[in-house]
């Protein structure tokens, strides 16, 4: 059964959100949804630009309270 | 109260030393006890290996016995933990001994899992045990020439060794003569050449200047050792001739099999480093799922942290402060120069150019650094 985790990566500076991402992607099952939690503006673009890459999908982006809540699912 | 520390690498032994000395009236009067439970009777420098790799340190250089670290009052158990009982405040070992506490600490680290990728284990070099440090001075000794790739993976112990081992590669092959005949490929997980931005701005110069090629988004997938070529999850492949990795990391077994954290990586809060969900487990060092380095730095500052709180716990009742995300982190910018990182969960570094200075700081902090595990520095 498929699973969602949040990463929580508020203040990361390093390794920074994208490499929480990355870490997380592979203990995760194919299927699962990961909720990326950044306070680097920069996520909103490196994250979509790498999950393309590699061939996730990529299900949206919001802003909260200066928080980017970017979600990814794990399709392979 | 009964203070059980899980793990004798630097977070374990810095967190048991700070607390020796913070309950020194208490140990006496025996209100508090801290024992330590640990693999091995012997403590590694673990920073050390990157120099062992080089030849530039021999083995034995970086082992101190456990017991030597210890401040009196604390007693030592070398008897790894193989069941948490976190529900009855007990943990039971390999040897079959059973430990009650009232306050637990887990700081069992973390370790290299390059057999998660096909081909990575058997067909690269690499640092982060004694042994593979060892056969890595060996290859690197009879290295001739050719096309030498680093590759990343992630999670990876101490963020900086990518960017190091490069450098210090750069070095070494000049310093043999065959420089000219060596091309240095750096790959890298994500778009820039390090995680840390300010970093990156400096390395990716430099790498520039001395004529080292890099790669980004590039995380590794599998090693064709028969083709000598590393492949990439985004889809890329390069060939190499010496394949140098970085692999990445899990926590330890014993906090999988126990169900503590996917990974190995425990749920941890991030300003008061107790477990989620549990106010007398706490956590440090690689073992935690914060999202900062996984580093000895990050190991010492959050023992220092956790020392005063679970001190205050004794004396006051409640800790007394946060853990703000402190970080620092020296980085070897080739055989005899180096800069730093510090940073904390609000403020990014801002590393200078390096320097001899800094180098020799680095240096002086490898012998230094057994006194900073008795918690004097």
């Amino acid at each position: 059964m498929s699973e969602r985790r949040v990463v929580d990566a508020r203040g990361s500076f390093c390794p920074g959100p994208l490499m929480e991402l990355i870490s997380w992607i592979k203990l995760a099952q194919v299927g699962d949804e990961l909720e990326l939690l950044s306070t680097d503006k920069g996520s909103v673009s490196d994250v979509p630009e790498w999950v393309k890459k590699v061939g996730h999908d990529f299900l949206g982006s919001r802003e909260e309270s200066g928080v980017w809540h970017i979600t990814v699912k794990k399709t392979k | 109260m009964k203070i059980l520390i899980i793990g004798g690498g630097m977070g374990g032994t810095i967190l048991a030393n700070n607390l020796a000395r913070r309950l020194a009236p208490e140990l006496k009067s025996g209100k508090a006890k801290i024992t330590m439970l640990t693999a091995s009777d012997k403590h590694m420098y673990q920073p050390g290996l990157l120099y062992l790799a080089f030849g530039r340190v021999t083995p034995d250089e970086l082992y101190k016995d456990q017991a030597t670290l210890l401040e009196p009052g604390i007693t030592l158990v070398v008897d790894p933990v193989e069941e948490f009982l976190l529900d009855a405040n007990r943990v039971k070992t390999k040897g079959g001994k059973t430990f009650d506490y009232d306050v637990l600490a887990i700081s069992t680290g973390s370790r290299p899992v390059p057999e998660l990728i096909p081909g990575l284990a058997e067909n690269s070099e690499t640092f982060y045990t004694e042994e593979t440090a060892v056969k890595m001075f060996r290859t690197l000794h009879s290295f001739q020439g050719g096309r030498v790739v680093i590759a990343v993976g992630v999670p990876h112990k101490c963020p900086m060794a990518p960017l190091e081992i490069t450098f210090m590669l750069h070095d070494y092959f000049k310093d043999r003569g065959i420089l000219d005949k060596v091309q240095l490929h750096y790959t890298y997980p994500i778009g820039r050449v390090h995680s840390l931005e300010n970093v990156a701005k400096w390395a990716a110069p430099e790498f520039e200047r001395l004529g080292i090629t890099y790669e980004t988004l590039f995380n590794l997938k599998e090693v064709d050792g028969k083709a000598k070529v590393v492949k990439s999850e985004e889809g890329t492949e390069t060939p190499y001739d010496l394949l140098i990795s970085i692999p990445a990391h899990r926590g330890m077994e014993v906090i999988e099999k126990n169900k503590l954290g996917a990974g190995g990586w425990i749920p941890t809060n991030r300003h008061q480093l107790n477990m989620e969900g549990r106010e007398n487990v706490f956590v440090l060092g690689d073992t935690t799922n914060i999202p900062i380095s996984k580093a000895g730095s990050t190991a010492h500052f959050e023992a220092e942290a956790l020392g005063e709180n679970i001190a205050a716990m004794v004396k006051l009742g409640s800790p007394v402060r946060h853990y703000d995300g402190k970080v620092f982190c020296f980085i070897e910018a080739g055989k005899d120069r180096a800069t730093y990182a510090m940073f904390d969960y609000l403020n990014p570094p801002d590393p200078k150019p390096p320097t001899k200075a800094v180098h020799w700081f680095k240096m002086a902090y490898n012998k230094l650094y057994w006194s900073s595990a008795r918690g004097l520095l």
